[in-house]
C-alpha cells in the first residue's frame, strides 16, 4: 500500500511503512533513546511507547487504558454500513475487547479449555499435522516455510478445537488476513471479512445448538454465567476471537522462528543435539520476534511519562518493542537461544495476557521439533525474497527455503 | 528457601510451572500457586530463582528461611 515517507519517527511514525514492517528494530532503538513515547497523527492518531517498563505499566493500568478497541488502526463499520452489519462490528471479541467487570467473567469462561493441561490433548494431532505437511514437500528439496508449513498449522488446530471442518483452513486464513492484515487499512475489506466470519460462525453455532459435541462452540453454549446461559452475542463474539486471534499470530511466530533458524546453523545444531532446549528457545524466539502489537484507548485524561493523553486517544502497545529493550534484556538485539532469564511480554501483561498462549507455545514447540527432526539443514533460498506482514501482526508471509 | 505466588499479580503465563513443575502447580484457569507450602529443597533453589526471574508479572516472591527460634 502506498504511504507517505516518514521523516521523523518520533512525531510521524507509520506502522505500515515498508521499512517499519521489514526491520522495525533500529526504529524502536532510536525512539527508546530519544522519544520513548512517540506520537503520530497517521491512521487515526496514536501514541507509541517503546520501553519495556512503559508498555508493562500501561498494559496493567486498565483503569486509564481501555481495551474496547484493540486494533492498531481504527476499527468500526464503514461509513455506509447500517443495521445488522453495523451491529456485527459492535459484537466485539470478548474478552480481548472487554474491560472489567465483563472481562472478569468472560475470561474465566474462556481460560479452562486453554490451560496447559487442556492444551496437551491437542499435541499428538498437531504433531501428526506437522509430519504430514513436511512429508508433502520434503522430496522437493525446497518449500515455502511460511506458506506451506507455518501458515498451515494454526488454522487446522483451532478448527479441530472448534469442531469445524479442517477443509475450511485456507478460507479461515483468507478471512483472518482480510480482517487483520489487508483490512486494517481498508474498511471495505475488513467489513467483508468480518461479515464472512460472523455469518459462518452463526451457522456453526446453530448447528451446535441442534447437535452438541465435544468442542469449544458446544462448551460455550453449555456454559453458564450467574446461572444463565452465556448470551448469544457473547458466544458469537468469543468464537470470532478464537478464530481470528490464533491464526496469523501463531503462524507468524512459527515463521519467524524458522526464519531465524534458517540463518543460524549454530542455533539449529544446538536444538538438534539438545531437543530439551526447545522450550527455552521458543521463549527467546517469542521475545526477539514477538508478532503482536495491540492497542488501548485512553479511558480518561491522563498524563503519562510527560505526555498529556486525552480520553479517546489510542495507544499502540508494541510488545515487540518492549521485548527488545536493552534496559530490560542484556544483548536485547541478540538471539541467545538458551537465554535463562527472559520475562518477555510477547503475550502481553496484566489481565489481557493472551488466553491462547499455552496453545501458541505448544504449536511453536511441536512445529520446530518436527521441522528440525526431518530438516535439520536448510537455508533461505534468497534472503531478499522473504516478504513480511506487519502492523498488528508481524511475521514472514513468503519464505522459500532449500534443503539437501 | 521458600517461594510464594502472589495470586493478585499472577495472570497465568505458566512460566514458573513449565520451568519448575516441582515447585508450582496451576489451577483449571491456569493460575499458579506454590506446591508443598512453598518449601524449596536445596537442589531446586536455582529453579526457584529462574521462576522468579522469568515471571512477566513479577508475581513470585522468594524468601530465605529464617533461623528457627524454637
Amino acid at each position: 500500500m502506498a504511504t507517505e515517507p516518514v521523516n521523523d519517527w518520533a512525531t510521524d511514525y507509520d506502522i505500515f511503512d515498508p521499512q517499519y514492517v521489514k526491520d522495525p528494530f533500529p526504529i524502536w532503538d532510536e525512539l527508546r533513546e530519544n522519544c520513548p513515547v512517540a506520537h503520530s497523527g497517521r491512521w487515526g492518531g496514536s501514541w507509541m511507547p517503546t520501553s519495556y517498563e512503559d508498555i508493562f505499566n500501561i498494559a496493567r493500568d486498565v483503569q486509564h487504558f481501555s481495551s474496547r478497541n484493540v486494533l492498531v488502526a481504527p476499527a468500526g463499520p464503514p461509513p455506509d454500513e447500517a443495521g445488522a452489519e453495523a451491529a456485527a462490528f459492535q459484537v466485539g471479541a470478548p474478552p480481548i475487547t472487554s474491560d472489567p467487570p465483563v472481562h472478569t467473567w468472560a475470561r474465566r469462561l474462556l481460560l479452562p479449555p486453554f490451560s496447559t493441561k487442556a492444551i496437551a490433548r491437542w499435541e499428538p494431532e498437531t504433531r501428526e499435522l506437522c509430519r504430514s505437511l513436511i512429508a508433502g514437500f520434503i522430496g522437493n528439496g525446497r518449500a515455502d516455510a511460511a506458506a506451506d508449513y507455518a501458515q498451515q498449522i494454526p488454522p487446522r488446530v483451532i478448527a479441530s478445537m472448534l469442531g469445524i471442518s479442517k477443509d475450511m483452513a485456507n478460507t479461515f486464513t483468507d478471512w483472518v488476513r482480510g480482517f487483520l492484515e489487508f483490512g486494517l487499512t481498508n474498511a471495505d475489506i475488513r467489513g467483508e471479512a468480518a461479515r464472512a466470519i460472523l455469518g459462518f460462525l452463526r451457522e456453526r453455532i446453530e448447528e451446535r445448538r441442534e447437535q452438541p459435541g465435544d468442542n469449544l462452540i458446544s462448551y460455550l453454549l453449555e456454559s453458564q454465567v450467574d446461572g444463565r446461559p452465556v448470551p448469544e452475542p457473547h458466544v458469537l463474539g468469543t468464537c470470532f476471537l478464537l478464530l481470528v486471534a490464533g491464526i496469523d499470530t501463531t503462524w507468524s511466530s512459527i515463521g519467524s522462528a524458522l526464519w531465524h533458524l534458517a540463518q543460524h546453523p549454530e542455533d539449529r545444531a544446538r536444538l538438534v543435539n539438545e531437543p530439551e532446549l526447545v522450550p527455552v528457545a521458543v521463549e527467546e524466539l517469542l521475545r526477539a520476534y514477538s508478532p503482536v502489537t495491540m492497542a488501548r484507548v485512553v479511558a480518561e485524561d491522563v498524563e503519562y511519562a510527560g505526555c498529556k493523553m486525552s480520553a479517546g486517544d489510542r495507544v499502540l502497545m508494541s510488545f515487540p518493542a518492549a521485548n527488545r529493550d536493552p534496559g530490560k534484556f542484556p544483548d536485547a538485539d541478540k538471539v541467545i537461544i538458551d537465554r535463562a532469564e527472559n520475562p518477555h511480554i510477547a503475550f502481553g501483561a496484566g489481565i489481557h495476557r493472551c488466553a491462547g498462549s499455552n496453545l501458541a507455545r505448544m504449536e511453536m514447540r511441536v512445529s520446530i521439533e518436527e521441522w528440525l527432526a526431518r530438516i535439520p539443514e536448510y537455508r533461505l533460498e534468497d534472503p531478499d525474497a522473504v516478504t513480511w506482514a506487519g502492523g498488528q501482526v508481524r511475521g514472514p508471509r513468503s519464505m522459500p527455503v532449500v534443503f539437501p | 528457601m521458600r517461594v510464594r505466588v502472589d495470586g493478585e499479580k499472577c495472570q497465568g503465563h505458566n512460566r514458573c510451572f513449565s520451568l519448575a513443575p516441582e515447585l508450582f502447580d496451576v489451577d483449571d484457569l491456569g493460575y499458579s500457586h506454590e506446591s508443598n507450602g512453598g518449601i524449596v529443597p536445596p537442589a531446586l533453589e536455582e529453579k526457584a530463582r529462574l521462576a522468579v526471574a522469568n515471571c512477566p508479572e513479577r508475581a513470585i516472591g522468594l524468601a530465605e528461611d529464617e533461623p528457627s527460634k524454637e
